[in-house]
């Protein structure tokens, strides 16, 4: 693959021409190899992520999983090119992928439904078609009424919802999710598991999820990767073979989590010994 | 949270009769699912009514008993306590005049119809000069809060000339332009615009780096990003900034047209004010002053809390306005 400390645009424009995987075919994947990401100067502190390896295919729904602190966030942030990794490429051949934060990041100064439309014109869609495109989105979150609402007037799981329909009318290929939903109650995020499930499937999109919570990684995902802290490093995969629709209390899935958790235990106890 | 869900021992018990391989997962046992679309769509409408935050509406009585009522009351309780002191003779009656006579002079000025004049001459300089504080202002501070050289060089003095009064510049601007509107003016830019650009550095300096992020991820750069991200996120702080700034423009220009007497300047608030003092009136000097105050709340209502109450409210930042 390229080489290292390329920016992520030569990275692109290569593999394009390149036409070893055709662009066509390699939209909606994430290909990210040997990235090291260190903050502050260079070898001086610990990596936050080291040699991370990880592809994932289009239309493919993968969750990562990590303690707190271990750099999800962290690699999202230089999967959606808001900061450029150490050493290391990352690609996303169908251009900018969408990002949903771990809060809602919705602008205050705007509705429901202007919050769309912003994505919708950054994105260059035309005046005329942003509305009606913004209203199918809205309905898509089943939140069709909430066109007109401001943020502070929407609940959590509406906030997540809208942020969720934002993100989606980028129309990107790849979407980023950092622990969305995990402010919710348990009830509005087993509510949100069905509907962005619902979502996956209907769209075709290909799902990065972070989250911590290893229930929520196997009810969703079709492939569980484990990070570990400090440096984070991708430790084990597991593919989830459970067919949708799953429920977070599906025994099935608990039996899986138990085998993840105890894993995911063992990581971090590692760094009680040391 | 995460964690107690995960580490619950129930859903181990459930689990009984896996198969206990690495990866107990193969068994794809239909249940049948208590939920459909229509039940979930149900629930989610539930949950949401549930949430959904409460905006409920004022009526007509409540806002005079809350917000009319207590400035009447507080202004009735003033000039009984003043009435009280007249009638006692605390002072001597050029010291302290009758409320009365105050009004009195009020009524001279309606009927030599100059009451409106006067006020107009100070209003119309005082917002013109806001105006053209305002124009210098906004620029000034989105460079000084974007670009880090200049900030480092004129941050700490526009700050700093805040704390200024402003009738300090009252000497200087009669040398450089004499005694004319422009001075004027002058005095009331070296006032509004330090606090104005102020407001704004401090409104953008409080935008959460998250709303900047989103709005790259969204694909705002640049100048498209300061406009749909940077100013819309900054512009509370800015409107308390404009408001600052009104207050002081009016300072300055009442503070500027108090000690710049002449005949060829129009007669504003603060000459009316002077000349009574002249005459000894007090009954003169002290309307002088309500005018004064009058003006000054005037605008800020009228104008400017009307602006601030929209843009606090469309955010949710109004909580109290309930
Ligand atoms: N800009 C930064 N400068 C310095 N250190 C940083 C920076 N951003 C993150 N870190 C460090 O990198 C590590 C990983 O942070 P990150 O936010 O990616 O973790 P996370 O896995 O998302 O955690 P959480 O589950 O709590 O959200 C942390 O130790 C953090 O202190
Ligand atoms: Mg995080």
């Amino acid at each position: 693959m390229s080489p290292a400390l390329t920016t992520e645009k030569d990275d692109r424009a290569s593999a394009a021409a390149a036409g070893s995987p055709g662009p066509a075919d390699a939209t909606g994947s994430v290909s990210i190899a040997h990235v090291h990401k260190s903050f502050g100067r260079p070898g001086a502190a610990q990596p936050v992520l080291e040699d991370i390896n990880l592809r994932v295919r289009p239309g493919e729904f993968v969750c990562i999983l990590g303690a707190s602190g271990c750099g999800k966030s962290t690699l999202l942030n230089l999967i959606a090119d808001l900061d450029k990794p150490t050493t290391g490429a990352i690609e996303v051949p169908g251009g900018r992928p969408a990002l949903m934060f771990q809060e809602h990041a919705l602008f205050p100064w705007l509705t429901a439904g202007k919050n769309i439309e912003l994505a919708l014109r950054l994105r260059g869609v035309p005046r005329a078609e942003r509305r009606p495109h913004a209203e199918r989105l809205l309905e898509l979150v089943r939140l069709g009424g909430s066109y007109g609402k401001r943020v502070h007037e929407l609940s959590g799981g509406m906030r997540q919802r809208v942020a969720l329909a934002r993100a989606l009318a980028q129309d990107s290929s790849v979407l980023l999710m950092d622990e969305p939903f995990a402010a919710l109650d348990a009830i509005t995020r087993d509510v949100l598991h069905e509907e962005l499930t619902r979502i996956w499937s209907e769209t075709g999109v290909s799902v990065l999820f972070v989250t911590h919570n290893v229930r929520e990684a196997v009810r969703l995902a079709e492939r569980v990767v484990l990070l570990s802290s400090r440096p984070g490093r991708v430790v084990r995969e597991w593919t989830v073979d459970i067919p949708q629709p799953r429920r977070i209390e599906d025994a099935d899935v608990a039996d899986l989590s138990v085998e993840i958790t105890e894993e995911l235990r063992g990581e971090i106890r590692r760094h009680g010994q040391q | 949270m995460a964690s107690s869900e995960t580490t619950r021992g129930t859903a181990v018990e459930e689990a009984d009769g896996g198969d206990g391989g690495e990866r107990p997962i193969e068994k794809s046992t239909a249940k049948p699912r208590p939920g459909n679309a229509q039940d979930l769509a149900g629930l989610e409408a539930g949950l949401d009514a549930l949430d959904a935050v409460q905006t409920k509406r004022v009526s007509p009585v409540e806002v005079l008993v809350q917000k009319v009522l207590p400035p009447i009351v507080a202004v009735a309780v003033v000039l009984a306590v003043w009435k009280v002191l007249v009638l006692a003779k605390v002072t001597a009656d050029y010291k302290l005049p009758d409320p009365g006579r105050v009004w009195d002079a009020l009524h001279q000025l309606w009927l030599e119809g100059e009451l409106f004049d006067i006020v107009w001459t100070s209003v119309s300089r005082g917002l013109f000069g806001f105006v053209i504080a305002l124009a210098i202002a906004t620029p000034l501070g989105l460079v000084v809060a974007r670009v880090k050289f200049i900030r480092a060089g004129i941050g700490p003095i526009l700050s700093g000339l805040q704390s200024l009064p402003s009738v300090a510049w009252v000497p200087p601007a009669v040398i450089w332009l004499g005694l004319n509107d422009q001075m004027m003016y002058t005095v009331i830019l070296l006032g509004a615009v330090p606090s104005i650009a102020n407001g704004l550095v401090a409104g953008i300096d409080q935008v959460p780096p998250l709303f900047l992020r989103a709005g790259r991820t969204l694909g705002a750069r640049g100048l498209v990003s300061a406009r749909h991200i940077l100013l819309p996120a900054a512009l509370p702080g800015y409107v308390a900034g404009l408001k600052q700034g009104w207050a002081f423009s009016w300072r300055s220009l009442m503070a500027a047209e108090i000690i710049a007497k002449s005949p060829d300047l129009g007669l504003g608030l603060g000459q009316y004010l002077e000349n009574q003092r002249n005459n000894s009136d007090m009954a003169g000097v002290l309307l002088g002053i309500l005018m004064i105050l009058v003006v000054g709340i005037a605008i800020e209502l009228l104008i400017f809390a009307p602006i601030e109450r929209r843009v606090l409210r469309s955010r949710g930042l109004l909580a109290s306005a309930r």
